[in-house]
């Protein structure tokens, strides 16, 4: 497929723009004014219109298919979402309007921001992050502020992370200035707890902990695990990524949590392919509360304010009161559920075991237990004896019309294939997705060249990753393209050459 | 062209697969065949300044690939007295020659005992076989 400055012909237009003749000039200073026109294609309305489409037949997404991208929790999106964020009274309120004109929306807010403390068994909420990084980030400062308020912020300077962990757990222990300490994974895939107590003490600020962990495991000893960070006098933070496992059949607060970021994107439906947008609302313990960025939506009575008057707050950490359009996607999804939210997670963990049963003869299972939402396999054993890696696996799966599954994470499992389905799939959908998986795991042995040139059936076949990295083109090479210039180059031609 | 896999038995290994080479009270660092082959091939090096201290077990700095970052967790304690800026320029010779024209860092020990914790070639294929 051509790109559009391959498509432009001098000359040719979209649209008439009427002259300037007979208008005035503004007063823009010289330094400030282009000289030439700027590199603009030039294109008829119809032939732009078609390049788009043609484009976005290129996509996929979970609208288009099974998208299993573990950790990612991209389930599907109900169109009654988009109708309801759409409603005027949403989609053209200003951020700027006082409260006494935007009751409805502080409303929703405020309902938003209780059924979030129910599903997190804590007591204050709040909306504002942006997304899960953001609520990490956010948690961390309320770690340093409670320490702060308490004279201890000096002395607890470490946060245990598992070794497990998403990425973005220790960036932040990093970005709030803390010192990070790994904890191991034992062999059931819990933390390990004899590796744990020797590494908390009055140096320990706290926890951070992804439960279930992204191996799809529910760690057995969570109790336990509170018990020690408690009695040290250190906190507890739960990253709600995995939270889709666990909605209405156990609690991060009742787990001893003391803060919980939810993925609002994630958990509650919202198209976030490609990164965003996200909402990442943080629920805390009583004893957080006074520390919680303002604005909080507060209700009196029948109305309902944005509540600025928090003297010990950590301030504001995203414009205005949070991602909006998320909070009226994420309300309208657990309406539509209602007390039924229980199920949405049961049958997720139910369709994840679904496939792991399927698949774990074909590929290795690090970790002989029932899964939760999602479940890592290993392609170790087909590298091993066959030189197909998961990235090999990944790629032919694109020829079976699936998105792959995140690969090569977490790090503590090499070769790894990490499966999440959702809730939204249907059975005929998973067989499909197994018998597309036991394929590849035969043509593996069979016929492996199949599976290293995949994908065979993709517009692109398979990218060259390295180059991309290190010699990344980022714009159209107008200088390897003389015929293809625009008229701001023509122009700059004429000038040079007078 | 990746190297093939080998661990000269003149060197010292720590269990996140980094290897010291120690000449006197000076070290050279780098990481093992394993951890290369584990990344695939590097397109970054983040390098840690000269004259800046490393602690034995601490990160001194990041390598990447386009799977993952990871940390290179130092082998022993001491002083930067030399960064490979070759590899800082085509971090893909750690790929090509892990344990030569690939070194990342040089040292001056400030714990020269430290050595006594680190893995002999034997002790370190204990842990890659179970890696």
């Amino acid at each position: 497929m051509k790109l559009i400055y391959e498509k432009s012909q001098p000359g040719r237009r979209g649209i008439g723009v009427p002259g300037t003749e007979g208008l005035e000039v503004p007063d823009v200073p010289a330094e400030l004014r282009r000289e030439t026109p700027p590199r603009l294609p030039e294109i008829a309305e119809p032939e732009v219109l078609r390049h788009f489409t043609e484009l976005s037949t290129r996509n996929f997404g979970i609208d288009t298919g099974f998208y299993p991208l573990g950790s990612c929790t991209m389930k599907y999106n109900p169109r009654v979402n988009e109708r309801l964020v759409g409603l005027p009274g949403f989609a053209q309120l200003h951020p700027l309007v006082e409260d006494d004109a935007a009751q409805g929306a502080l409303e929703l807010e405020w309902h938003l921001q209780q059924i979030l403390l129910e599903v997190t068994g804590l007591d204050a909420v709040s909306l504002q992050p942006a997304a899960g990084s953001q609520g990490e980030l956010t948690g961390l400062m309320l770690f340093h502020a409670y320490f702060r308020d308490r004279g201890e912020d000096d002395q607890r300077r470490k946060v245990v992370i598992p070794d497990t962990a998403h990425g973005t757990n220790p960036a932040s222990v990093t970005m709030a200035g803390y010192e990070l300490t790994p904890v191991k994974t034992d062999a059931r895939g819990n933390i390990d707890v004899e590796d744990l107590r020797g590494k908390v003490d009055e140096h320990t600020a706290g926890l951070m902990l992804t439960n279930p962990s992204t191996l799809g495991l529910f760690d057995e000893n969570i109790e336990q695990i509170g018990r020690i960070f408690h009695d040290a006098g250190a906190l507890m933070y739960y990253d709600g990524a995995n939270l889709n496992a666990v909605c209405g059949i156990s609690r991060p607060g009742d787990m001893g949590f003391d803060v919980v970021h939810i993925n609002l994107h994630k958990t509650f439906s919202q198209p976030h392919g490609g990164g965003g947008p996200g909402g990442g609302p943080i629920a805390v313990r009583d004893i957080l509360e006074p520390f919680l960025p303002v604005p909080i939506v507060a209700r009196d009575g029948a109305t309902f304010r944005l509540d600025y008057d928090r003297p010990k707050s950590i301030g504001k950490v995203r414009a205005f009161s949070g991602p909006f359009g998320v909070f009226v996607r994420s309300y309208a999804f657990m309406r539509s559920y209602g007390p039924g939210l229980r199920e949405m997670s049961e049958v997720a963990v139910l369709n994840a075991n679904y496939l792991l049963a399927k698949l774990k003869g074909a590929y290795e299972l690090p970790y002989e237990r029932l899964c939760m939402h999602e479940f890592v396999l290993s392609a170790r054993g087909l590298k091993r004896e066959h030189g197909v890696s998961a990235l090999d696996v990944a790629k032919r799966l694109m020829d079976y019309g699936f998105h792959p599954p995140t690969i090569y994470f977490p790090l503590v499992v090499p070769e790894a294939l990490m499966i999440e389905p959702t809730e939204s799939e249907a059975r005929e959908t998973l067989d499909a997705f197994c018998e597309a998986m036991l394929a590849i795991a035969r043509e593996a042995v069979d016929e492996p060249e199949v599976v290293h040139s995949a994908p065979h059936s993709r517009p692109v076949r398979r990218l060259d990753e390295v180059r991309a990295a290190k010699n990344p083109v980022l714009r159209f090479r107008f200088e390897d393209h003389p015929e293809e210039q625009g008229a701001g180059d023509r122009q700059l031609e004429a000038q040079k050459g007078a | 062209m990746p190297a093939s896999e080998s661990y000269p038995d003149d060197l010292l290994y720590h269990p996140e697969h980094d290897w010291a080479r120690i000449e006197g009270d000076e070290a050279t660092l780098g990481v093992t065949w394993f951890a290369q082959d584990a990344l695939g091939e590097l397109v970054h090096y983040e390098a840690p300044d000269v004259g800046s201290t490393v602690t034995r077990g601490s990160s001194y700095g990041e390598v990447e690939s386009v799977k993952a970052v990871s940390d290179l967790i130092s082998p022993l304690s001491g002083e930067v007295l030399e960064v490979n800026e070759k590899v800082v320029d085509a971090p893909e010779t750690v790929n090509e020659d892990p344990y030569g024209e690939g070194w990342l860092i040089r040292i001056r020990l400030s714990s020269p005992d430290e050595r006594e914790q680190l893995l002999s070639l034997d002790d370190y294929r204990k842990v890659l076989a179970e890696a």
